[in-house]
């Protein structure tokens, strides 16, 4: 399954923890569920229920998504809530 | 001169793909055909000015227009109250950050207050330019004089004056109960910063300041907008995405996308600072209330007051090394200026200052600070040279201190494929190590530099690239010449880089192919020229429109030949029957017979590209300092630099070059000058004083080639990551040269003085 490295400003959400192993094909449903686990998470993710929160992004394995929270998400991968980027 | 590491895919013969032809655009440029913003000329034309705040915060309780629109020659005038009076709560998702339309159109022009001197207040179309700037000064302003705020760390007190009295602070997506200055605060942290200090033998802590400075483009912001009667509004201007000034358009006033056009001209360079979309919703608003169409033109001093620079920046760091030379502990605080509205590169910043190296304790506090400064806007790398600045200096420092060569200690530490970046990622296959090996082998490195007040420094940058939406279409001609229209904005040579991939797809000459920069009515959607995504991800959506007219080429010859489609392969630009070889067509015959075999064949293609690869650089640059004045002479600086595949090498090599001297501008002159009152005192370059051919040597650059596996032909995005390490590496210069550690940006005559003076005394005589 998924493992979602929390960001330390978070991590009072999941009693201290930085890493989670969760279940979810898409990341909506990884973050749904780690929503379930820890309530709150979601709110400090995503934005109005349809894209991630302004200001983050998120990295699958280490490539930042730009299909938002349908990415698929492969079993056994690390998803890291990064900030987001722009270029000039 | 290139290293290339590997080849990719196992493509050895590329024919087109890293050649050095004849630009496309070339003639027109050298010729001054090209058309730019200001060579627009339309029947009927208006001309517009700006009135703009002369103070640095202030609310306005009064404007008075009468006097100036009944000036002869005056057809409109129009202030904040003219924009988007019913979306007061609207939000706008523009991707990366969602926004109050309110805000959007308020920093287009005021409507209660002004947040820095310059800030938009009226405008005023006339027939020409002079009557325009002529009736400014009879706008009527009564404004509430507020205290303002200018240096960062002072915006980020408790009791400091607000510039936006509702703002708090946001902390990945929890809220402050208090106002605040600083719009947002995050944190990075990997391991244990404690243990990872408690490791090391060896600790450097410094803080940094660096202030505002502009990209410097040389063409300033223009406009001409027509408001035509059927309500379509037609936008011809200089920026870096169409596509975007027609979103941004469209949010401010009100209409939907469909009723924008718009054209994109030529553009004299924009650096991350022709993104936002300044003039074009005020010429929009001119051209509604007269039915003419409306030009604007900024001022040199309009754009350094009234455009986005970069952030200035307050940067703490500090780095720990063991004895035997590993990095084991970096800790750093950031608080980037945002100007008048929040969103500084302070996040970029953060997220790429540690990534050259392995470094397994890492806690990174980054925040984003408005205050009475133009809003700033992005700038090459945003946000990364100030970061990269502060940490390079750390890093040479303890290098120093560990009695290790500058640029063996990076080697030692170097981040590479399989390790983690302290942002938590792992990495995919990168190139910092190719070109620090490349730096240290190189005639600059290997050449020794002698002399008194002579010193030679070093630095790493990174810099993560772009992918985004890119559209490509294109038409086959009867001569076997290719119509290729795509979205980008032309900066640095794109239409050459994105040509010559569609040419080696089809195996013909990129000279075969005719590009062209669609408007917003002629192409798919585009994301805008930034971010070093380009080549990449146009470049991308070229080849896979190359590929659709190749399959469908292919089934012409097949049916030309009588054939399955299956029976016919593709190499070099020639069509070839696999079970009768005497059956054989070049790509230009072909196209000669398309009227016979069906018609015309166009290729279409979008890439939304996912592979994106970061890129690494590393500089080495000499500088001799004169310690009775001050100054300091760039003897020689080099460049090496990850390219991935460099597509172009000409454009490559200008890339870096044009990185590395806004770099050399940045660390030794450019700055903006505020006096107490938030007045901008360098507003022309004159005072701005950017560097010239005179202060440059020719600066070497080394493209280093690490094929990037996420594009086809290892492109990775070269625009950036060059102005990364310079800052860096002259202030490491500088230090080897006079024993200096200087950190504060720029590193200009009078701070080299009082600093020269501060060590030796008196006037420094040594």
């Amino acid at each position: 399954m998924p493992e979602v490295w929390i960001p330390s400003l978070m991590r009072k959400l999941t009693d201290g923890q930085e890493k989670v192993v969760v279940g979810g094909n898409t990341l909506r449903e990884v973050i749904e569920n780690l929503d379930a686990q820890f309530p709150g998470i979601k709110d400090r993710v995503v934005y109005e229920d349809y894209r991630i929160a302004p200001g983050l992004a998120v990295a699958i394995d280490g490539v930042v998504t730009e299909e938002g929270l349908r990415t698929q998400i492969p079993p056994d991968s690390e998803v890291h809530f990064v900030t987001s980027i722009a270029g000039g | 001169m290139a290293v290339q590491q590997e080849d990719y895919l196992g493509i050895t013969d590329y024919k087109v793909v890293g050649t050095r032809p004849v630009r496309h655009d070339g003639a027109d440029k050298v010729t001054g055909r090209a058309i730019y913003g200001t060579d627009l000329n339309l029947p009927d034309m208006l001309h517009a000015s700006v009135l703009r705040s002369p103070h640095a915060h202030a609310r306005i309780k009064s404007i008075d227009t009468s006097k100036a629109e009944v000036l002869e020659g005056v057809r409109a005038v129009v202030t904040g109250q003219d924009l988007a009076l019913n979306a007061e709560e609207q939000l706008a998702d523009l991707g990366e950050e969602v926004v109050r339309v309110k805000d959007m159109c308020a920093a287009v022009l005021a409507r209660e207050k002004v947040l820095y001197q310059g800030y938009p207040v009226a405008a005023v179309a006339a027939t020409n330019v002079h009557i325009a700037e002529e009736a400014l000064d009879l706008i009527e302003v009564e404004y509430e004089v507020l205290p303002h705020v200018l240096d960062v760390r002072e915006a980020m007190k408790d009791d400091a004056p607000l510039v936006h009295e509702d703002q708090r602070t946001k902390s990945m997506g929890e809220q402050s109960e208090n106002f605040s200055n600083v719009a947002s605060h995050f944190r990075t942290e990997l391991g244990d910063i404690e243990q990872g200090f408690a490791e090391a033998d060896v600790i450097v802590e410094r803080e940094f300041r660096t202030d505002m400075v502009h990209q410097g483009y040389i063409e300033p912001q223009n406009a001409t907008v027509l408001w035509n009667a059927d309500g379509v509004v037609t936008i011809w201007c200089s920026n870096q995405g169409a596509f975007g000034v027609r979103d941004q358009t469209a949010r401010i006033l009100g209409i939907p996308v469909s009723q924008i056009k718009v054209v994109p001209l030529e553009i004299g360079g924009g650096f991350g600072g022709k993104i936002k979309a300044y003039l074009e919703p005020i010429a929009a608003l001119l051209s509604r209330k007269t039915g003419h169409p409306v030009k604007m033109i900024m001022s040199r001093t309009e754009v350094l007051q009234a455009t986005g620079p970069t952030s200035g920046s307050w940067i703490r760091v500090k780095m720990g090394a063991t004895k035997d030379g590993k990095l084991v502990a970096a800790e750093s605080e950031l608080a980037y200026e945002a100007g008048a509205f929040s969103g500084s590169p302070v996040g970029a910043g953060a997220r790429n200052m540690l990534a050259p190296y392995i470094i397994p304790h890492v806690l990174v506090d980054g925040y984003d600070v408005v205050n009475n400064k133009p809003s700033s806007s992005a700038y090459r790398a945003p946000g990364t040279t100030n970061a990269a600045y502060a940490v390079e200096t750390v890093v040479d420092e303890l290098a120093e201190k560990l009695g290790v060569d500058p640029l063996e200690f990076r080697l030692s530490n170097s981040a590479k494929e399989g390790t983690r970046r302290a942002d938590g990622p792992v990495n995919k296959r990168i190139g910092h190590e190719e070109c620090v090996r490349a730096a240290v082998s190189s005639d600059h490195y290997q050449t020794a530099l002698d002399g008194k007040y002579r010193g030679r420094g070093v630095a790493s940058g990174f810099w993560g690239n772009g992918g985004g939406v890119s559209s490509a279409a294109a038409s086959v001609n009867a001569d076997g010449t290719i119509n290729l229209v795509e979205g980008s904005t032309d900066i640095g040579g794109t239409r050459t880089s994105v040509a010559m991939q569609m040419a080696e797809v089809l195996g013909i000459s990129e000279q075969q192919i005719r590009p062209q920069v669609g408007d917003t009515d002629s192409i798919g959607y585009t994301g805008v020229t930034g971010g070093s995504r380009t080549t990449f991800a146009t470049g991308w959506a070229a080849y896979k429109c190359a590929q659709d007219i190749k399959e469908q080429m292919m089934a012409r010859a097949a049916m030309l030949w009588e054939i399955s489609e299956d029976d016919v392969e593709f190499d070099q630009g020639v069509f070839q029957s696999k079970s009768d070889p005497s059956k054989s067509i070049t790509f230009k015959d072909l196209a000669a017979q398309l009227d016979s075999t069906g018609g015309p064949v166009m290729g279409r293609a979008t890439a939304k590209p996912t592979g994106v690869g970061g890129a690494y650089a590393v500089a080495i640059v000499d500088v001799e300092v004169d310690p009775d004045t001050g100054k300091v002479d760039i003897l020689r600086a080099s460049i090496f630099q990850d390219a991935g595949k460099a597509i172009y090498p000409p454009y490559v090599e200008g890339q870096m070059q044009g990185g590395v001297a806004q770099a050399i501008g940045w660390a030794l002159n450019e700055e903006y000058v505020y006096d107490e009152d938030g007045i901008l005192r360098n507003s022309s370059l004159l005072d701005y004083r950017m560097p010239t051919c005179l202060d440059l040597p020719m600066i070497e650059a080394h493209i280093v080639e690490v094929p990037n596996p996420g594009h086809p032909y290892g492109v990775r995005g070269v625009g950036e990551v060059p102005i990364v390490p310079p800052t860096a590496a002259v202030a490491n210069a500088i230090y080897d040269a006079i024993g200096l550690r200087l950190t504060e940006l720029p590193m200009s005559p009078p701070r080299v003085l009082e600093a020269w003076w501060d060590k030796n005394g008196g006037n420094g005589s040594a």
